[in-house]
Parts: structure tokens; C-alpha cells; sequence
């Protein structure tokens, strides 16, 4: 069942004629005839959860939003789509920007956002001029602009483009950024929704939570809900790669399994060359990494679906993270210790440097799994970066700090030997990976004091 | 209007007013069940939740919703809630974690403190001394950064700075334009200016008192003294400037005024002055006023930190070296060239050496 990409193939869809033509804003036709809080209603009904990377529920974010008499409220959509292995927003907002501009302006009346901001990352460079000409568009036939269709509804949407750091992802930072400030993550509370933009109530949702919204005003929140699996409602996108035979962005359905996505033709196609599969981190690269054994099966022996539950199924001992949906696979002959380093890397390079955990803590980390990945680490070093993570998980400002955390203590977690291996055979690391190990049990760390 | 708030911090239970931080509730209980604040800063608005020393433990959310918080909270920036639970000293979780942050806070640091004009009076030197492991985890050379020189008043040594952004918010809100910030992102942060040697408003020099480290000091201090061989006298004079409160303190040796600064309350943020505002002091105060004659002296500063300060024993300090006390005793006023006057000695303060340059411990040749 596609619901988001159920239009992608046709030719020219990103036009607003062909949009129009094939069906394109009914879904706002029905919803200017509903009011504000029908909407919300509904979305509350659809069971839609946040397709940023937290899974929120987006009726109950919409239902929390301040409504004090005569300040303006605001939308922003993040589009800043950062997270190393994410890059399904990028395809909606490319194919199908009339998709997404459609869910915006629905957000916005149902929000009651007078003026809608979109925050785009900055290396996305050609994808701004096309929203701002599916906006012009949209606003050209009336869908925009001052008293929409007789509704007495003022809407306007801006484009902004951010300067290319993964922490104005972070919806606070984002809003600092937007206001041209330093983008540094707020100290929370208060959220945005009751002081986010210019300290206006603000909801800030993901391009693809924003896209869902006028297929679940078409069908309804009851059908959508229908749709998947328990609390995992819809459809989501997820944007595949690494060792696949086809890369790419694929709608599923949630009772799908991961089993079924890696290797089915229908979807990913497999591992290319014939390797065994060795590891997935199935939710962008904030997510714990998980051995193939674990990511096939659940800890009770069942198979693993691509759902928040199922992925989540054990915590972080047996499970990971549905995340924001980059689905990255390693096969048999890639390095989880290199692979971590490049991450500690990455957000080594992000952190805004506000708080000292983050700040120190993820460069040391970074140090330290060089130097292992080099053939210079020492036994100890496992166990301290295992003390380092510990420290910077959950005392930081943001998330970010979470998510240094997570993949390191994953890698610990399920490879442990693979770093024991490179700390042991350091020439030999220089040439060659650790084989395909068996990572039938997780293993308990016993953390070093 | 509203009720006061019960809430029990380390099973000693305090009434605040709805809207006080943890923190604030902490400091109202005293002693050590005050957590530690390297970024906070009461009277900057905006301040804190940035180091993280002060995080402290839940355990129970308030008497409607009684449930623990999954994580530590940064006190200084959690309201209180009726009936709250709060573990600082008794809490498992908290001394481990204020050890890491401990710890990330040292990592990068250049523990200069021999040739440091903060030591002494520095609140990461007691957060390490109190918080910290002794010895160091980290084997990788320490971050650096190139010397900067941010105005006529202020020394920067960036490489001691722990972002804490209490200067930035100094200058805002003290300033009518701010002049200096943060730049660039990360581990790369640091405190510089747009325009090269600008800080020279006439308030800026009270961000040297609020940098809890030695990283914003005073040029006219500069590796003149070491602050326990001084003596602190409040005074004040009645200065111009409206803003300018006049009540100051002379860290004194002999009878030559070596420092004047803004007078600190028990937390070791500037005081409130007598007109009830804050203590700021204008640069006028603070740099040019030199001389005993410029001030009406009140008498010897009653110090009650735990700082090597409190070691000379003057009125109302609560030191407890006895022997360090002797110690002091037979120094004062002898100037014994070895232990007293390091400017000579060391010749440390030769505007062309710059000590961030140096690599390593330096050396007496450094200087030559
Ligand atoms: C460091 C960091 C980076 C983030 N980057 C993104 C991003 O690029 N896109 C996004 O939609 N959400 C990102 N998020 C999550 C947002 O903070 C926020 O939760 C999300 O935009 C909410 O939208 P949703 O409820 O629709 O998921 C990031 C969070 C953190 C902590
Ligand atoms: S966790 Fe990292 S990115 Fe987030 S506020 Fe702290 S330093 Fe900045
Ligand atoms: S210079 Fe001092 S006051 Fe300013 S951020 Fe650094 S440590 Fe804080
Ligand atoms: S004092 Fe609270 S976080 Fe720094």
C-alpha cells in the first residue's frame, strides 16, 4: 500500500497541473471545509507518529500547542535532514513537492500558522527553488496567499536555508537558527509549543510527518490507523543503503520484515557479490547497530519487522530504533570499529559545543577509536570509551549527546571482540577485517569504573 | 497569591516560591547540599544549563505526579514542584556523573594554574579538587587555541575557557552592544571578537569576575600577585558613573592596591550592593583607581568560601589550616623574593612571552 509515493512514477507530477489533474489538492479541498480542530482530531485518530526520529505522536504535539488570544502561532517543517543514512525527505521534497506543500498548508490551518516556515538544509542547494516554485504555484491557483479559497485563512510559506549543521536539526536549534541566532539547542523547558519561534507557540514536524497529513484528511485518521501494525500506523518511508544490491528510498508497510526488505526484489534486493549480511543500523546513524542475528529476530525467536515495537523489541540489550528510517547495512567485509570511528567522527564535528559532556566527551571518544582503528589502542581503551559514552548518555542539553552515545555503546556491546581483535592483532588490523563472527547472544557489559 | 512549594532536597525539606529552581532551593538549604555551578550565574539572566556540574537527581516529581525523572537535570535550570524529591549528596547517580563532567571539563584543560592568575580563587580548581579523581584518563595532546588579544582591559586564554557563556551574557545585558561571542562550533568553540581588540566598554571589565576560570583576567593584575599572599578590603568611593555602584574590593599588600574588584557573595557571584542593585563596577573603578587615597576603606573582607583565600584568617573566615595561618603570618610584609614575588623571579609577565605558545611546562629561558 503507498500512500506518499503512490504518484512518484507519473511524468511531471512535480508540476502543479499534472499534480492537479491526478488528484492533487482534494485532500486541502476537504480539509478548508472541516475546521481546525476536526483536523487535529483526525490526525489524532490516524495515530501518526513524528518521522523525525522520536516517533511522538502527532495529534497529541498538534493538541499541546498554546493557544494565547492574539500572539501568532507558527509551523516549521525540518527539513533538515541531516542524519548520515536519511535521505527520504529529500525524495519527497524532489518528486514530489506539491505532496508536501499540500500537507503544509493543512498543517497550517489546522495549527492556525498565519505564516509557515520550511527549514531546509543548506547542502540540499537545488531543492529550495523547487518548493519555492510549487509554493508560487500552489499560491498562484489560490491554495496560498490572503483568504484562502473564501475561508478568510491567510497563509504564507518561506523557504530558509540553513548553513549546513546537523545540529539545526534539533528543532530548538532550528528555531535559533531561523531567528538568525547561533544555532545552539534551547534548554527545555519551556518547548516550543508554548515559547518557539520569536517565543510564539511553535510545532515543529519532519517533512515526511508534514506529507502524511493530506493522505490521513483523504481517507481519514481511522483508516490510516487501520493501516500497519499496533502503534506503528501508516506507511514510512525508508531510505536504504550500504551493502544492497538496490539503494534506495521504498514506502513499506509496517508487518513488513526486515528479512523481507534486505532480501526481498521487491525491495533492497539482497547483498551484492554474494557477502553475508554482518550488521544493520535500520534507523539513521544515531541508532544502536545491531548484528545480523539480532536484526533478523526478535529475542524471542519471532522475526523482526520494520516497526517502532518490533525494532525496538528487548531495548537497547537486543534492539535498537526505527529512528528516522536510514536503513544502513554492513556486510561481512566492513569494519564495525572503523565504521564507529567515522560516526564519533561525525559527531564529534556536530556537537554545537554548549555542554561539556558533549563537547569533550565526543572528541575524546573519537581519539581513542583512531587510535584502536590504527593499531595503537590498548585493552583499556575499550572500557574507557565504554566509561565515556556512560557519562555523556542522558546529562547532556539535546539529544545529540544521546546520540554519540548510542552507537558506540552498541559497537562495545555486540562487537566487543572485534575490538579486542584490533587491539591484538594491530598490524594485522591495518589489512584485513575481523571476520563474520556469531553474535548469538548479547553480550552484558559490566561497566568499568 | 500562590502558595509556597515543599520540596526536600538530600531529606532536608525547604519552601520556595512556585517558580524557584532546584538550585536556587539548594543554595536556601546551604552547604554541600548546594550543588556546584560552573555556568550559572544568578544574576544573568538566560544563564546556565550549559556545564552541567549541578545535575542532580528526582526522585520523585511532585506530589501530583510523584514518578522519578528518567534523567538527571541540570538543578540551576529545573523549576521546583510541589512536593519533589531531589537527591545532591545522597543520590547514587549524581557523584558519578558530576565526576564525569568533572573530568570533561579537565580534559582539555592546560592546568596552568602555577602560572595562572585565577588559582586560588578559581571554581574549577575547587570542582576538581572536590569532584574530580586524581590523575588523568586522557593520553592526547590538549586542545589549543592562538592567543587573542580581545582588548586594552581583558587577557583571554582561551585554552582555560570552559564556555560557560557568562561573559556573552555579561555584555549583553550589561553592555549597550555586545562586542564579543562565541564563534565556530564544537570542540573548536571560542570566545573571541568580530572586530580585533574591541572589548572596551566601560562595564566590560566584569566579565573577569564572572569567569569562573582564569581565562578573562585583569591586565593591570596580570602576574603581579598571587591572591592569597593579598589582602581583601572592601571599599568603596563615590564613583561618577550612575550605573556604577562604587562598593569594591582592594586585594592589598602592603600598603599598594594590586586589584580592585566587585564584591562576591557567598556563592561567588558579585553581591548585591547597598542600593540593592547588582555590584557591577565600571572599568573606571576597576582599572584606574589604584591607590588607597581614590577609597573610603571599610575594613577586612569577610571571606567564608572554601578558598585558599580564606587560608590568611582574617575576620570572619572560616580557614582551617592552622599552620597555614603561621605561614601567612611570617610572610606579610617580608616579601620573601622566593615564595612572594614571582613577577621577578619568573619575569612571567614580559608582554612578549605568551605562554600559550610555549609547549610544555615552561622554563625560566622561556623568559630570557
Ligand atoms: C541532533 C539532532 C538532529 C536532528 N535532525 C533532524 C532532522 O534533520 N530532521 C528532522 O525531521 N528531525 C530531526 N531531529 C528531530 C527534531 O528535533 C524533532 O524531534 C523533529 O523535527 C520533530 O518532528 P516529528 O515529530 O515530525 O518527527 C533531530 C534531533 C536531534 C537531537
Ligand atoms: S548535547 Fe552536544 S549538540 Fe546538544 S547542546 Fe550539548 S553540546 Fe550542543
Ligand atoms: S571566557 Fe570565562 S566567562 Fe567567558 S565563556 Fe569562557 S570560561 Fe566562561
Ligand atoms: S550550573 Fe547548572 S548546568 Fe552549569
Amino acid at each position: 500500500m503507498k500512500l506518499l509515493l503512490e504518484k512518484a512514477h507519473i511524468e511531471g507530477i512535480r508540476y502543479y497541473d499534472t499534480y492537479r489533474k491526478n488528484g492533487g489538492y482534494s485532500s486541502v479541498e476537504k480539509a478548508l471545509k472541516m475546521s481546525p480542530d476536526e483536523i487535529v482530531e483526525e490526525v489524532k485518530k490516524s495515530g501518526l507518529r513524528g518521522r523525525g526520529g522520536a516517533g511522538f505522536p502527532t495529534g497529541m504535539k498538534w493538541s499541546f500547542l498554546a493557544k494565547p488570544e492574539g500572539v501568532p502561532r507558527h509551523l516549521v517543517c525540518n527539513a533538515d535532514e541531516s542524519e548520515p543514512g536519511t535521505f527520504k525527505d529529500r525524495y519527497l521534497m524532489e518528486f514530489l513537492p506539491h505532496l508536501f506543500i499540500e500537507g503544509m498548508i493543512i498543517s497550517s490551518y489546522a495549527l492556525g500558522s498565519n505564516t509557515s516556515y520550511i527549514y531546509i538544509r543548506g547542502e540540499y542547494a537545488w531543492i529550495p527553488d523547487i518548493l519555492e516554485q510549487a509554493i508560487a504555484e500552489a499560491k498562484e491557483a489560490g491554495w496560498l496567499g490572503k483568504n484562502i479559497k473564501g475561508t478568510g485563512f491567510d497563509c504564507e510559506i518561506y523557504v530558509q536555508r540553513g548553513g549546513g549543521a546537523y545540529i539545526c536539526g534539533e528543532e530548538t536549534a532550528l528555531i535559533e537558527s531561523l531567528e538568525g541566532k547561533r544555532g545552539n539547542p534551547r534548554i527545555k523547558p519551556p518547548f516550543p509549543a508554548v515559547q518557539g519561534l520569536w517565543m510564539r507557540p511553535t510545532v515543529v514536524n519532519n517533512v515526511e510527518t508534514i506529507a502524511a497529513v493530506g493522505p490521513i484528511i483523504t481517507m481519514g485518521g481511522d483508516e490510516y490507523a487501520k493501516l500497519g501494525a499496533g502503534r506503528s500506523t501508516g506507511t514510512k518511508l525508508i531510505s536504504a543503503c550500504g551493502n544492497l544490491n538496490k539503494p534506495g528510498v521504498y514506502e513499506i508497510d509496517f508487518n513488513l520484515s526486515v528479512e523481507e526488505f534486505i532480501y526481498s526484489d521487491e525491495y533492497c534486493g539482497g547483498i551484492p557479490n554474494g557477502k553475508k549480511l554482518k550488521a544493520c543500523i535500520p534507523g539513521g546513524s544515531s541508532v544502536p547497530i545491531l548484528p545480523a542475528n539480532l536484526l533478523l529476530h526478535e529475542s524471542n525467536g519471532n522475526k523482526r519487522l520494520m516497526n517502532y515495537e518490533s525494532l525496538s523489541e528487548g531495548g537497547f540489550q537486543t534492539g535498537t530504533m526505527l529512528g528516522s528510517g536510514g536503513f544502513i547495512v554492513l556486510d561481512e567485509d566492513q569494519c564495525v570499529v572503523r565504521h564507529t570511528m567515522s560516526l564519533a567522527h561525525f559527531y564529534n564535528h556536530e556537537s554545537c559545543g554548549q555542554c561539556s559532556p558533549c563537547r569533550e566527551g565526543t572528541g575524546w571518544m573519537y581519539k581513542i577509536l583512531k587510535n584502536i582503528e590504527y593499531g595503537k589502542g590498548k585493552m583499556e581503551d575499550i572500557d574507557l570509551l565504554w566509561d565515556i559514552q556512560r557519562r555523556i548518555e542522558g546529562n547532556t542539553i539535546c539529544p545529540l549527546g544521546d546520540a554519540a552515545a548510542w552507537p558506540v555503546a552498541a559497537a562495545i556491546r555486540h562487537f566487543r571482540d572485534e575490538f579486542e581483535w584490533h587491539v591484538l592483532h594491530p598490524e594485522e588490523a591495518q589489512t584485513r577485517n575481523y571476520g563474520l563472527a556469531h553474535y548469538a547472544e548479547p553480550r552484558t557489559i559490566v561497566a568499568a569504573q | 497569591m500562590s502558595e509556597n512549594f515543599k520540596v526536600t532536597i538530600d531529606n532536608i525539606t525547604v519552601e520556595v516560591a512556585p517558580g524557584t529552581t532546584i538550585l536556587e532551593a539548594a543554595r536556601k538549604v546551604g552547604g554541600a547540599v548546594a550543588p556546584p555551578t560552573m555556568c550559572y550565574y544568578s544574576k544573568l539572566e538566560g544563564s546556565g544549563g550549559k556545564c552541567r556540574t549541578c545535575l542532580v537527581e528526582v526522585s520523585k516529581g511532585s506530589e501530583k505526579d510523584p514518578r522519578p525523572m528518567p534523567k538527571l537535570v541540570a538543578s540551576c535550570r529545573t523549576t521546583v514542584m510541589d512536593g519533589m524529591e531531589v537527591k545532591n549528596i545522597t543520590s547514587e547517580k549524581v557523584p558519578d556523573a558530576r565526576a564525569g563532567v568533572t573530568e570533561f571539563l579537565l580534559l582539555n584543560h592546560p592546568l596552568d594554574c602555577p602560572v595562572c592568575d585565577q588559582a586560588g580563587e578559581c571554581d574549577l580548581q575547587d570542582l576538581g579538587y572536590e569532584h574530580g579523581k586524581e590523575g588523568t584518563r586522557t593520553e592526547f595532546p590538549r586542545r589549543t587555541f592562538a592567543p587573542e588579544d580581545i582588548g586594552p582591559y581583558i587577557q583571554l586564554h582561551m585554552n582555560r575557557c570552559i564556555l560557560c557563556y557568562r561573559c556573552v551574557y555579561t555584555a549583553e545585558q550589561l553592555t549597550e552592544r555586545r562586542e564579543h561571542g562565541v564563534l565556530d562550533r564544537g570542540e573548536h568553540s571560542r570566545i573571541s571578537t568580530c572586530i580585533k581588540n574591541s572589548l572596551d566598554n566601560e562595564f566590560i571589565g566584569n566579565v573577569i569576575d564572572v569567569c569562573p576560570v582564569g581565562a578573562l583576567t585583569d591586565k593591570t593584575f596580570r602576574f603581579k600577585n598571587r591572591v592569597w599572599f593579598t589582602k581583601p578590603l572592601d571599599a568603596h568611593r563615590n564613583c561618577s558613573n550612575p550605573n556604577c555602584c562604587g562598593e569594591v574590593r582592594l586585594w592589598m599588600r602592603g600598603d599598594e592596591v594590586y586589584r580592585v574588584t566587585a564584591r562576591k557573595d557567598e556563592w561567588g557571584e558579585v553581591a548585591t550592593a547597598s542600593n540593592g542593585k547588582t555590584g557591577w563596577i565600571c572599568n573606571e573603578c576597576r582599572f584606574d583607581k589604584k591607590d588607597t587615597k581614590d577609597w573610603v576603606i571599610e575594613g577586612p573582607t569577610n571571606i567564608n568560601r572554601h578558598s585558599v583565600i580564606s587560608q590568611g584568617h582574617y575576620a570572619g573566615t572560616e580557614g582551617t589550616a592552622g599552620k597555614a595561618e603561621k605561614l601567612i603570618d611570617k610572610v606579610i610584609g617580608q616579601e620573601p623574593k622566593y615564595t612572594l614575588d614571582i613577577h621577578s623571579v619568573s619575569e612571567v609577565n614580559k608582554p612578549s612571552v605568551h605562554l600559550d605558545r610555549i609547549p610544555g611546562p615552561a622554563h625560566s629561558n622561556d623568559f630570557k
